[in-house]
């Protein structure tokens, strides 16, 4: 019988203390953001999709079509071709892809790179309706950018 | 009329689909559940809806290539995961790591660990039918993956270990900002247990739901906090200390009663602890580098079989790894805790109310990409 | 022609009170649709719906335009004609408990002389549509949901009544009108443990957490209305926030005193005002524990019923008799 009564007010005090819980939230300000509204600010760490460097003193990439990153990616998700060209040392980049549905942001080929020529991009709001949509085209990435 | 009565106990028994698509299996995890009225007869779990073949493609690429796999397994402990592969290719490969990655493996794989916990918490209260705890819960876990992610770069599958240390270091704001965070989420426990851990409708529901004992912890492999609900002292971090954890002064929450709200209450104490050991590396962080310099490019493995071992917060994982003497593994076999932790489902939830199969599924703390891989 | 004439205001009466209670259960469940995600929101520190009118107040405009416009799936080897009934048997009877209401000293529809076994009756119908809709599913999940509701309506409605009965000891009548008359005291201060009683049936009866068990949707996806969609989950959705005013009405009459509160000029009309705030007020209480507690278990449930509610119900109820008549 003590048992009993016992249960029954500590029960029912326990609940009495839930609800203050929640009754103090009510009166908290919210901890959310209306995301498409309001955005927080990515950290310049965040490691996106790759992209090709812009230079500042050459105002080009520094990919010197050496390939290691493509060999490394355990996705094989980068494609790269390069050409001889008349009076350039080595070969020259005429085309770096990028299937971004594959890649797994692991960082191989930004670490792989000897001229560092690759860095992470800090777009976050990427979606699509197709595949297609995700197969970047890098080099023309960089020579749109400003 | 004459009509044949047939007394057949098949006719009150019946079969419940539970899954693939149900809100309490936390993903694509399937139960079949014979039932009788209210009470489960028999549960049966169905597994291999998110199979991807992880293990057969670590047999296809070079052996460091396979570390962003690792954090797919299971998602919610990918430091961990990645830890645990990283420490196998160095253990194989003979690969000294630094002091000061080894710290920041702790540090951040502490930090996941907490991370899980808290996820689990609020979905466990979830699947309870109570829908703020799990609000607060990641309003709390966000802070440590905005923290991660300023490190890591993502925010839930990392790939921050590398073979010989960590891809980047850590800098005082990290630091700064995980002391903040320490200090929060002690702040907050007081919180979390005046709405949930006292409630009395939460101790009602998980106390005697499900019995494990040793004994039944060690025929079917299950590891983790259900093995320590059980009663079990056995946490890899201190049965067999591994990276610099024994440098650390922590304890290994153990209840005996071996039922869902011992196990709810170790994974709570484990909150705590993680949180002393994430103080304390902080503490004692050396100087130094994070990255051995002399890895080799091209990482050849000597021929023979490796394992290693670390406590994920499921669980034992165990990476076994078989080498044929090239920079391609023979084999890898990944032992994930989830997987064994589920087998026990049969035998411990068999009679029981539909409503307590919830619960003890839940007390699992299951994360279906890890069963399937 | 003299007939016609003495039934002209009745009819009026039967007219308005018929528009007033259609505007109720309208405008409940939209006040209480927002009102529900509003402070849900707020209570895990959210905001809520934001985003349609100032501060979402339009959200349930939109939703209902939503509801309103979609298929209505119905399960292939679902009872068609049941299946298309339950949500209507569900729906109709909520409009009849609010006639025998006192909202103020002149808004009422009628005041029968069994007002409240008026509304405990009409109010059980309600089960039997969950349990129809269940049967009607044709899906397990559904049935178990109905199920249980019978199970623990039944078992509910007996405390529920025991603890009203002790008011009902202390006032000889079972007319609303002459319950909220006679309390110059409220009830909740003569009856605090009937009041506590009927506060846990309350949340029983109307099927809400932490004993939703009928629609436990961790366990059972959705219950009885697993297979619902559009308009005819929606006939469930206001008659689940219709039910609560009722009950809700029956609390603020029993044992908040009705209408009483410092008076206001035109108090036979205005008198509403108070009436609603209170109404409200328990509507709050529902929200707020629906958002903070887990929901019980089958067994847990019928044993606080069988093992401490009636019981001490009963009790309460001795209790009372034994004062009233010394």
């Amino acid at each position: 019988m003590k048992a009993y009564f016992t249960e029954l007010f500590t029960g029912a005090w326990s609940l009495i203390v839930g609800l203050t819980v929640t009754l103090k939230a009510l009166f908290s300000p919210v901890v959310t953001v209306q995301y498409p509204r309001q955005k927080i600010d990515v950290t310049p760490n965040y490691r996106g999709h790759i992209d090709l460097i812009k230079d500042p003193e050459t105002g080009t990439h520094r990919c010197i079509t050496c390939g290691m990153c493509m060999r490394d990616c355990p996705s094989d998700c980068i494609y790269l071709e390069g050409e001889k060209q008349e009076g350039v040392k080595g070969k020259v980049l005429t085309l770096y892809t990028l299937d971004y549905t594959k890649c797994s942001h692991c960082g191989a080929c930004v670490e792989v790179c000897p001229t560092q020529a690759l860095d992470y991009c800090d777009d976050y709001e990427v979606a699509g309706f197709a595949r297609e949509d995700f197969h970047y085209d890098l080099l023309k990435r960089v020579e749109e950018r400003e | 009329m004459n009509v044949d009565v047939i007394e057949d106990e098949r006719q009150h028994q019946f079969v419940l689909n539970m899954g693939p698509q149900h809100p309490s299996t936390h993903g694509v995890l399937r139960v079949l559940l014979k039932m009788e009225g209210e009470y489960v007869l028999d549960p049966q779990p169905v597994l291999g809806y998110v199979h991807r073949c992880h293990e057969k493609i670590g047999e296809y690429k070079p052996a460091r290539a396979f570390m962003p796999n690792t954090a797919r397994m299971d998602y919610l402990g990918a430091l961990i995961y990645n830890q645990g592969y990283a420490m196998l290719l160095e253990r194989a490969a003979g690969i000294e790591v630094p002091r000061r990655a080894e710290y920041i493996r702790v540090i951040t794989s502490e930090l996941n660990r907490i991370q899980s916990h808290l996820l689990w918490y609020g979905a466990y209260l979830l699947d309870l039918g109570a829908f703020t705890p799990i609000m607060y819960a990641f309003d709390d876990r966000e802070h440590i993956l905005d923290t991660l992610e300023d490190i890591c770069g993502s925010r839930l599958t990392y790939c921050y270990c590398r073979v010989g240390g960590v891809c980047k270091d850590i800098d005082d704001k990290f630091i700064e900002r995980t002391r903040a965070f320490i200090e929060r989420l002690r702040g907050r426990l007081p919180m979390y247990e005046k709405l949930v851990n006292g409630n009395i409708i939460v101790q009602k529901r998980m106390k005697s739901v499900g019995n494990y004992t040793p004994e039944l912890c060690a025929r079917y492999g299950v590891t983790g906090p259900l093995l320590r609900a059980a009663g079990v002292e056995y946490d890899l971090r201190k049965a067999e200390p591994y990276s610099v954890y024994s440098e650390f002064d922590f304890e290994v929450p153990t209840e005996q009663q071996g039922d869902a709200w011992a196990a709810f209450n170790v994974r709570y104490r484990e909150i705590e602890q993680s949180l002393r050991i994430v103080e304390q590396a902080l503490d004692k962080l050396p100087e130094g580098e994070v990255m051995e310099a002399k890895v080799p490019k091209k990482l050849r493995l000597p021929q023979g079989d490796y394992n290693c071992s670390v406590e994920a917060p499921r669980g034992e994982l165990s990476y076994y790894l078989v080498s044929d003497g090239s920079d391609i593994p023979y084999r890898i076999k990944v032992r994930t805790p989830s997987y064994s932790n589920l087998s026990v489902v049969p035998e411990v939830c068999k009679g029981m109310m539909i409503a307590d199969v919830v619960t003890s599924m839940g007390a699992l703390d299951l994360v279906i990409p890890e069963i399937d891989r | 022609m003299q007939t016609l004439n003495s039934y002209a205001p009745e009819i009026i009466r039967i007219v308005m009170a018929v528009v007033g209670g259609a505007v109720v259960v309208f405008g409940n469940a939209l006040v209480m649709g927002y009102m529900e995600r509003k402070l849900a929101g707020h209570f895990q520190r959210r905001t809520g719906p934001m985003e349609v009118g100032f501060h979402g107040l339009l959200q349930l405009v939109i939703d209902g335009i939503k509801l309103m416009s979609k298929q209505l799936v119905i399960p292939a080897k679902a009872d068609k004609p049941l299946f298309m009934l339950a949500p209507i048997i569900s729906f109709a009877p909520v409009f009849l408990p609010l006639l025998v209401i006192p909202f103020s000293d002149r808004i009422q529809g009628f005041d029968l002389d069994v007002g409240l076994l008026f509304v405990l009756a009409i109010a059980s119908i309600n089960v039997l549509a969950v349990l129809v809709a269940g049967w009607a599913s044709n899906n397990k999940y559904s049935m178990f949901g109905a199920f249980r509701a019978v199970a623990q309506n039944v078992a509910y409605e007996i405390p529920m009544l025991l603890s009203l009965l002790a008011i009902v000891f202390m006032t000889n009548t079972f007319s609303l009108r002459g319950i909220v008359e006679a309390q110059t005291v409220w009830f909740i201060v003569l009856q605090p443990v009937a009041f506590i009683i009927y506060l846990i049936c309350m949340v029983a009866e109307t099927n809400r957490a932490p004993f939703d068990l009928a629609e436990a949707e961790s366990e059972l996806t959705a219950g009885f209305h697993t297979e619902y969609s559009g308009m005819s989950f929606s006939l469930f959705m206001m008659a689940e926030y219709t039910n609560m005013f009722i009950v809700s009405c029956i609390a603020t009459v029993f044992f908040l005193g009705g209408t009483s509160g410092i008076p206001l000029p035109y108090f036979e009309y205005t008198g509403i005002i108070w009436f609603l705030l209170k109404v409200y007020l328990f509507m709050f209480f529902l929200v707020w524990i629906r958002w903070t507690y887990p929901r019980t278990r089958f067994d847990q449930l019928m044993n606080l019923c069988w093992k401490y509610l009636l019981p001490i119900s009963l009790v309460n109820l001795l209790i009372t008799v034994v004062v009233v008549k010394l």
